[in-house]
């Protein structure tokens, strides 16, 4: 069943010179773990606030939960929850009374469905009196979650949850979330880290208001168009100045320990009779042939873009 | 290049407390000349509040420390003058021109009138923006105003820029073009001093601190601390010794 449907959504701001989404089109089946990816400004926020109708698209049409974004905006409304990007409780009420607002504005109760925020309200419990306002980051985070989760929304919308958060607390994030679609809460994520990606069941992958591709993240990786190589050695930042100089290197950026690189068509770099490791005049030169991550799909679907 | 044999910052059993609170305890470490220097470490670990000392904003409880050759006890407004600073949240002025910018924060920083046209015209060119000169700032995408924010940070030639998150929520690309210009300033010999949560750029860095419950729990070269771990990746050596964690503020 199709929980959340969008059909060519387009959005302009500042009377049509800033293009925030160019029609924009994806389906995301109940109680899927759907991943929107990418950079700030590619349309995120924007496509968020269309489908939690707190933002009208200019053209396209898009339902939730089968309910229409415009004409049935306040059906929306009860059925959905959201978690912005940026912090939007109440600073100057406690831990307790953030969550009890939001339970009864949804004419719910904290202990009807407690179950479902039990295993991060634990974690807030000892500071149930502190203003929202002093907790820190995480904290925050997780205080805007069980509001967002309190009358057992039918999606859930998150918007950046992980942006400036440490690699251990976003684990602990995700693993959140995966507990909740267990309980068939479809929910759609955004993020800026690649490597969040593979853990989505699909993922759409998003920049300057287009979606450049759209699949599970095996999908994705399986059909990168090139063959990739690792390759490092004692001085990274000129061996990838003399990669993007060599003829036969058509990519080359860094990742981490590792450059990795894509060469002309046909050319196995780690064949014998390959002449291209000798003409990189590095010292302790590694190579190997890789799987792409989400992050050189990425990379190359920017640039194919950049080409057309 | 880095020159070991000068130090830009020594610290030595810095500290900060805040009441019952200590949120940096006892660092010790130094930071070389032309060093790409990573700061890690999970959120409230107090990497935000030892950068504030170390920036002259915040005086430290005990401990001595002196940065680009200053104290940061009785010289914090020679620190502020002789430092760069960038972060993500604030960097440029949205509602000037990116020429408008350049003049502020190169003002700012005490060059005059003819270092300032001369830097800005060349760093407009150097930057690919001579056709959006006079565009405000607010118009421009993301990555563009990093990498302005980043030059203008460093428009003053100091011995040592600190980056808060410099490349939070870029493209991948843009990001890769931002380590670029981060290599490039440390080839000049200017200090990178930087915080990130992308591990992968931890690996860019010479060397790597990172902090756990306001401490330095380790300090060493990315290659010798996977090692010393027996990790395979940065994120593994993060999340081995964030773990160790007691503090529990997020």
């Amino acid at each position: 069943m199709i929980d959340v449907s969008v059909q060519n959504l387009s959005k302009t701001y500042e009377e049509g010179s800033v293009r925030a989404l160019t029609d924009i089109s994806f389906e995301v089946e109940k109680g899927e773990l759907f991943g929107i990816v990418g950079p700030d400004g590619a349309g995120k926020t924007t496509l968020f606030r269309i489908l939690v109708t707190l933002l009208l698209a200019d053209s396209g049409q898009a339902t939730v939960n089968g309910s229409d974004v415009v004409k049935d905006y306040k059906d929306i409304r009860s059925k959905v929850g959201y978690m912005p990007g940026k912090f939007s409780l109440y600073q100057d009420l406690s831990v307790e009374e953030n969550l009890n607002f939001f339970a009864s504005i949804f004419g719910t109760t904290v202990e009807e469905n407690y179950h479902l925020i039990k295993d991060i309200y634990v974690q807030l419990e000892p500071f149930k009196r502190r203003r929202a306002g002093n907790l820190s980051g995480g904290m925050k985070q997780k205080l805007a979650l069980c509001c967002a989760l309190i009358h057992r929304p039918e999606v859930l919308f998150l918007d950046e949850p992980t942006t400036g958060v440490d690699t251990v607390s976003r684990k602990e994030f995700w693993e959140m979330l995966k507990r909740l679609k267990a309980e068939g809460i479809t929910i759609l994520v955004s993020t800026p880290y690649m490597d969040e990606a593979t853990l989505c069941e699909r993922i759409a992958l998003v920049q300057e208001g287009q979606i450049m591709s759209i699949d599970t993240p095996a999908g994705i990786i399986a059909r990168y168009p090139d063959k990739l190589f690792a390759i490092k050695s004692d001085n990274m930042s000129g061996l990838l100045k003399d990669l993007r100089k060599h003829p036969q290197v058509t990519s080359a950026f860094s990742f981490g320990e590792y450059h990795h690189i894509t060469m002309q068509e046909g050319l196995n770099p780690l064949e014998g009779s390959s002449q291209f490791l000798a003409s990189i005049v590095h010292e302790n030169v590694e190579m190997q042939a890789i799987s792409p991550t989400v992050e050189d799909c990425f990379i190359q679907l920017m640039t194919n873009d950049r080409h057309q | 290049m880095i020159d070991t044999n000068n130090i830009v910052i020594s610290a030595e059993k810095l500290t900060k407390q805040f009441g019952n609170f200590t949120a940096v305890d006892q660092i010790s470490f130094e930071v070389y000349q032309g060093e790409i220097f990573g700061f890690l470490g999970a959120n409230g670990a107090g990497k935000t509040t030892a950068m504030r000392m170390l920036c002259g904003l915040s005086k430290p409880s005990a401990g001595v420390a002196t940065v680009a050759g200053y104290d940061v006890y009785k010289e914090p407004e020679q620190i502020k003058r002789n430092i760069g600073y960038m972060s993500q949240k604030f960097s440029l002025y949205e509602d000037l021109t990116i020429k408008e910018n350049i003049h502020f924060f190169g003002g700012i920083y005490g060059l005059n009138d003819q270092a300032l046209r001369e830097k800005s015209d060349s760093l407009i060119q150097q930057l690919g923006l001579v056709d959006h000169a006079n565009t405000l700032v607010g118009s421009l995408p993301l990555g563009w105003k990093q990498k302005l924010a980043f030059s203008v940070a460093i428009i003053h030639q100091p011995s040592i820029v600190f980056l808060d998150e410099p490349t939070g929520g870029v493209d991948p690309i843009t990001r890769r073009q931002f380590w670029d210009l981060i290599y490039e300033a440390a080839d000049m010999g200017i200090t990178i001093f930087v915080t990130t949560h992308y591990m992968d750029e931890a690996e860019y860095c010479n060397r790597i601190s990172m902090m756990v419950d306001g401490k330095i729990a380790a300090l060493d070269s990315p290659t010798a601390l996977k090692q010393d771990f027996a990790a395979e990746t940065m994120d593994d050596v993060f999340f081995q010794l964030a773990r160790q964690a007691k503090r529990k503020s997020d």
